[in-house]
């Protein structure tokens, strides 16, 4: 009896004991459930942006416009890019004061979203003014009004620019080589965004060959012709660190090897030429006899490296700039690639890149456009600062090609983007398409302001058919500088 | 107008949501049964609000009549079923009632937001589900012999398992499901309960060393046969509510560490093998390394909780049918989108309650096999809620696992309700349990009380013969006196307060005799 009531009790003193260790496991599913919660919240706090705006994301995007009145796209300088205006019946429009001067870059919100419209989505339709005054603004059946999105742009250069451009066909990018801001960004021929929905059906029709919307300033590529030589002498010096100054070539106007020819513009015959001079004159010979030197696998390593076939992430999005030469090319393929024609192909924003990273002692930044984001009622939400993409030469190289960009303007055939109260320097193209066309004309290069050696702007500029870069494209950055440094 | 209406269901339905979780948080403070059945039926009254503004939302939005028909079904069964199991059971545990009908709601409405087809087909398994739940509590309760039979539940789990690995239907890669003439059977999500019971029948019949190394043998069984199957969320699943019960069963850490020890070690192993592993985890890291492959899923289902946001954006105002299986393996992010995530935190915050009922459940039995089955099914109950949300939100790799009593899908809402049947079983255990040990305290009480009486009384018939004899004494010493001629004596020396009374006359004296008062 004794012994069974003695069992009884050792049995539930094992059965309390299992308790404590029921409490132990429940302890640690109560904490598992606390940890997904705290996930959650530091998720929707730090991480649902960047899903939200995502551009897959598109679809749930626009269904925030059934909520937000879309927020206002600003200048620089606070001047009003884009803003939605509200009629007494709550009818909206979304109006562009500048018409067609910022239209592709600040985009369209007629049959889709482009430009800033769609890459900046999520902050026109986010609100962050006081939630409870939004909640009581939805019940009383008022949308919210979006953020306010402050951009890099400056509306003078960007006027000048447009102008400058006339009516040709092209693009021009103008960055801040320090930051990777953009300061004006033009694309030709345009549309008016005021009114996309009357002409959408003319712009997008098959008749239509001129492809309005897109912009080619970030997603237009076009042959590089002379300002690709700004690499192929980069990747020289790089191969031959001592002796590239002593290179030697005498221009005939023409250069035949094996059959094959490669003319200078014009014919024109420039005579001895040094590494520099070969540079400033744009000396079709000199490159070619020049390419026929290097290794392209490893030049196609550099390329790679100063970021051709690839695209950053944040700040503006383009399309990649295209290097393809590997090994085994044939000798027509290396003429053509060391003068910058054959396959090769650039953005208009990338070329600017490639010019700000030489003015930025060889660090390119990672162009941008947004710069902040205040709520509607100014108060800051967020900032963006300048970020690195990448450290494409050393100083000591960034200074030779600076020295040679430099006497492109002041000896070469840069000399129409010279100018007064600044410092130019840059590389011109004259980028041939099809045998029977004029030639893209190209300048990019970058100035210094004479009073101020911290003030500087970087430019790409490709006119469609425009003919010679020299004549065409260096008087229209010249405009810019002059608009930027007086 | 209706897009106002919308505006104001959708706070309305936040607020409903939260106070319903504040109940249930509340609910767990006093273990009253009084108590808990007030505050249950407030939280009923709660889910039928949440059902008809849900309802009325999705009437304004669709305008199809056959809607309003099947919430009102929907609003009687609740009711009955409601109704009927307080009858049936009145010890039954009300706040694991008045849950269950809360998440089917929630189930039911997001169900039939995204289908409505399966959402009847769904509100069909549930009412099954109801009857299960009714029945199931008396077979636990009366038929002990359920905890002898470990083998047939070995057998037959390990059994069904392989023929499902061997035969099943191929689902996006895993061997799931069979079909048996109309009805697709989903056997893994059945044998996890008999697995539960397998475990507990053995290691309540002995923790030695031995008894162990079988157990384990044939639960590894269980878990290799998922894995090879690729169902791993279940693997996972039966392997840590394993783990977790041996850990109880046995009092022993060293069970706990060589368990998680030797998962981390099959876990690498797998990674290293299995490319179907591998790229979970890819996907994992980065939901758009495979955007128009496989990561879409999860993209997708990030894209919707971060539009959702805290608020969400209204029912029927999203586009959760853009996930890829929103109804059952990524419906936690449908919810999210529409609902938001203040909604989403106190839904976990109600499985959660859920859980630790369940698990409170089980510290009261007095046997070690109720105790084991109890608190193995709330972990796999619990772990599976984890595993769901964790994968749907990217906090772990998605292992496609369904939500209980949310996700759609036969064989995953029969089983939680059988789960839930049983733990009612355990709970009326309890209960009898507690009305025993309330009879004893109260029979305690009673003869507590009496011996105080008792006491009390001897007390009083001391006190009342004491007094008696010294009368006695007095008269006798007084009719000695008297005998002898003289007149009785004043006696002094008494206290101050004391008074007696003498034939009508009432003497107070204060101090020596120093002021006196008489009266007639």
């Amino acid at each position: 009896m004794a012994r069974r009531r003695k069992r009884a009790s050792e049995e539930k003193l094992k059965l309390r004991r299992t308790n404590r260790e029921i409490m132990a496991v429940c302890t640690v599913v109560t904490i598992l459930f606390i940890g997904i919660l705290g996930y959650m919240a530091y998720f929707l706090y730090n991480d649902a942006d960047t899903y939200r705006n995502n551009s897959y994301n598109s679809k749930r995007q626009t269904l925030l416009e059934d909520k937000y009145t879309r927020g206002e796209i600003q200048a620089s300088d606070g001047t009003t890019l884009a803003v939605t205006e509200v009629d007494d019946d709550g009818n909206e429009t979304r109006t562009y004061p500048f018409g067609r001067i910022f239209a592709h870059v600040v985009g369209y919100t007629v049959n889709g979203v482009a430009g800033l419209e769609s890459q900046a989505a999520s902050y026109l339709l986010e609100s962050h003014t006081n939630p409870l005054l939004r909640i009581l603004d939805a019940l009383q059946g008022n949308k919210s009004v979006g953020d306010t999105v402050t951009t890099t742009l400056n509306v003078t250069l960007q006027e000048v620019a447009y102008e400058a451009l006339g009516d040709n066909d092209g693009a021009i990018v103008v960055l801040e080589p320090s930051t990777g801001k953009v300061l004006a960004m033009v694309s030709k021929p345009d549309f008016d965004p005021n009114t996309l929905a009357e002409d959408w059906d003319s712009l997008v029709s098959d008749d239509n060959t001129d492809a309005n919307l897109v912009n080619r300033a970030t997603q237009g590529l076009y042959t590089p012709g002379s300002t690709f030589k700004l690499l192929t002498v980069l990747e020289y010096i790089r191969e031959y660190p001592n002796s590239w100054e002593n290179f030697e070539f005498t221009c005939t106007g023409s250069y035949t090897v094996d059959g094959y020819t490669i003319k200078c513009s014009h014919s024109a015959v420039h005579g001895t030429q040094t590494l520099e001079e070969a540079f400033a004159n744009s000396c079709n010979g000199a490159f070619a006899y020049l390419g026929q030197m290097l290794s392209f696998s490893s030049f196609y390593d550099l390329c790679e490296s100063v970021g051709f076939n690839q695209t950053w992430s944040g700040g503006v999005p383009a399309t990649a700039s295209s290097f393809v030469l590997d090994n085994n090319n044939s000798l027509w393929d290396i003429l053509q690639t060391s003068i910058g024609q054959g396959e090769t192909t650039v953005t208009p924003i990338f070329n600017a890149m490639i010019a700000a990273a030489v003015c930025n002692d060889g660090v390119m930044m990672t162009p941008y456009l947004i710069s902040s984001v205040t709520s509607q009622y100014g108060d800051k939400v967020e900032s963006f600062t300048p970020t690195e993409y990448l450290t494409i030469m050393t100083e000591e190289e960034a200074e030779i090609l600076q020295g040679m960009m430099e006497l492109v303007v002041s000896d070469g055939t840069g000399d129409d983007a010279a100018g007064d109260g600044y410092t130019a320097a840059g590389k011109t193209g004259s980028a041939e398409v099809s045998s029977d066309a004029e030639t893209n004309a190209w300048f990019i290069g970058y100035a210094t302001s004479d009073s101020n050696p911290d003030k500087q702007i970087a430019v790409s500029v490709i006119v469609e058919g425009g003919g010679s870069g020299g004549s065409v494209a260096a008087p229209i950055a010249k405009k810019i500088f002059e608009a930027y440094f007086n | 107008m209706v897009n106002l209406l919308l505006e104001y269901s959708r706070y309305l339905m936040l607020l409903i949501m939260i106070l319903y979780t504040i109940l249930n948080l509340y609910a767990l403070r006093s273990l009253d049964p009084a108590w808990q059945n007030r505050i249950c039926r407030k939280q009923m009254w709660l889910t039928f609000l949440l059902q008809f503004l849900g309802y009325g939302i999705i009437y304004l939005k669709t305008e199809e009549l056959e809607m309003l028909q099947f919430y009102t079904i929907q609003v009687v069964v609740f009711f009955v079923y409601y109704m009927l199991f307080g009858l049936i059971y009145r010890h039954g545990s009300r706040a694991l009632i008045s849950n269950t009908i809360m998440l089917v709601t929630i189930g039911i409405m997001e169900q039939t937001r995204l289908d409505v087809s399966y959402a009847q087909k769904q509100f069909f398994y549930v009412c099954i589900g109801f009857v299960l739940t009714l029945l199931i509590p008396v077979v636990i309760r009366y038929m002990h012999v359920l905890a002898k039979w470990a083998w047939f539940y070995g057998i037959l789990g390990i059994a069904l398992l392989a023929v499902v690995w061997r035969t099943g239907n191929t689902t996006l890669g895993a061997q799931l499901s069979i079909s048996l003439g109309p009805i697709t059977l989903q056997p893994s999500e059945f044998i996890k309960i008999t697995f539960v019971f397998f475990t507990a029948s053995m290691l309540q019949k002995s923790t030695s060393f031995k008894n162990v190394v079988v157990t384990t043998i044939v639960a590894a069984i269980h878990v290799l046969i998922l894995v090879a199957s690729t169902d791993l969320g279940s693997a996972l699943v039966y392997f840590v509510s394993y783990v977790f019960m041996l850990f109880v069963a046995t009092h022993q850490p060293l069970y706990l560490a060589a368990g998680f020890g030797s998962g981390g070690v099959v876990g690498i192993l797998a990674y290293r093998l299995f490319t179907h592993v591998q790229t979970r985890v890819k996907m994992w890291q980065d939901p758009f390394y495979d955007y128009s492959g496989g990561s879409y899923q999860i993209a997708q289902c990030m894209f919707a909780i971060s539009t959702g946001g805290w608020l969400g954006l209204g029912f029927y105002q999203g586009i959760p049918t853009t996930i890829p299986l929103a109804r059952n393996d990524a419906v936690f992010a449908a919810i999210w989108e529409e609902f938001g995530g203040i909604f989403c935190i106190c839904l976990i915050l109600t499985y959660l309650g859920f859980v630790l009922q369940m698990i409170w459940v089980s510290t009261w039995m007095n046997e070690m096999f109720y105790k084991l089955v109890g608190f193995g099914l709330a972990v796999l109950f619990g772990f599976q809620v984890f595993l769901h949300v964790g994968g749907v939100t990217k906090m772990i790799p998605m292992t496609g696992i369904t939500l209980p009593l949310i996700s759609y899908g036969g064989s995953s809402v029969l089983s939680t309700m059988i789960i839930i049947g049983i733990i009612q079983g355990l709970h009326l255990m309890k209960e009898k349990e507690v009305r025993e040990l309330d009879a004893e305290r109260r029979h305690e009480e009673q003869r507590h009380y009496e011996e105080q009486q008792r006491r009390r009384e001897e007390q009083r018939r001391d006190e009342e013969r004491r007094q008696y004899e010294e009368r006695q004494r007095r008269n006798r010493e007084d009719a000695r006196r008297s005998r002898a001629g003289s007149e009785p004596e004043r006696r002094t020396g008494r206290r101050s307060s004391e008074y007696v009374e003498e034939d009508g006359f009432e003497i107070i004296e204060r101090g020596n005799g120093s002021s006196k008062k008489t009266r007639q």
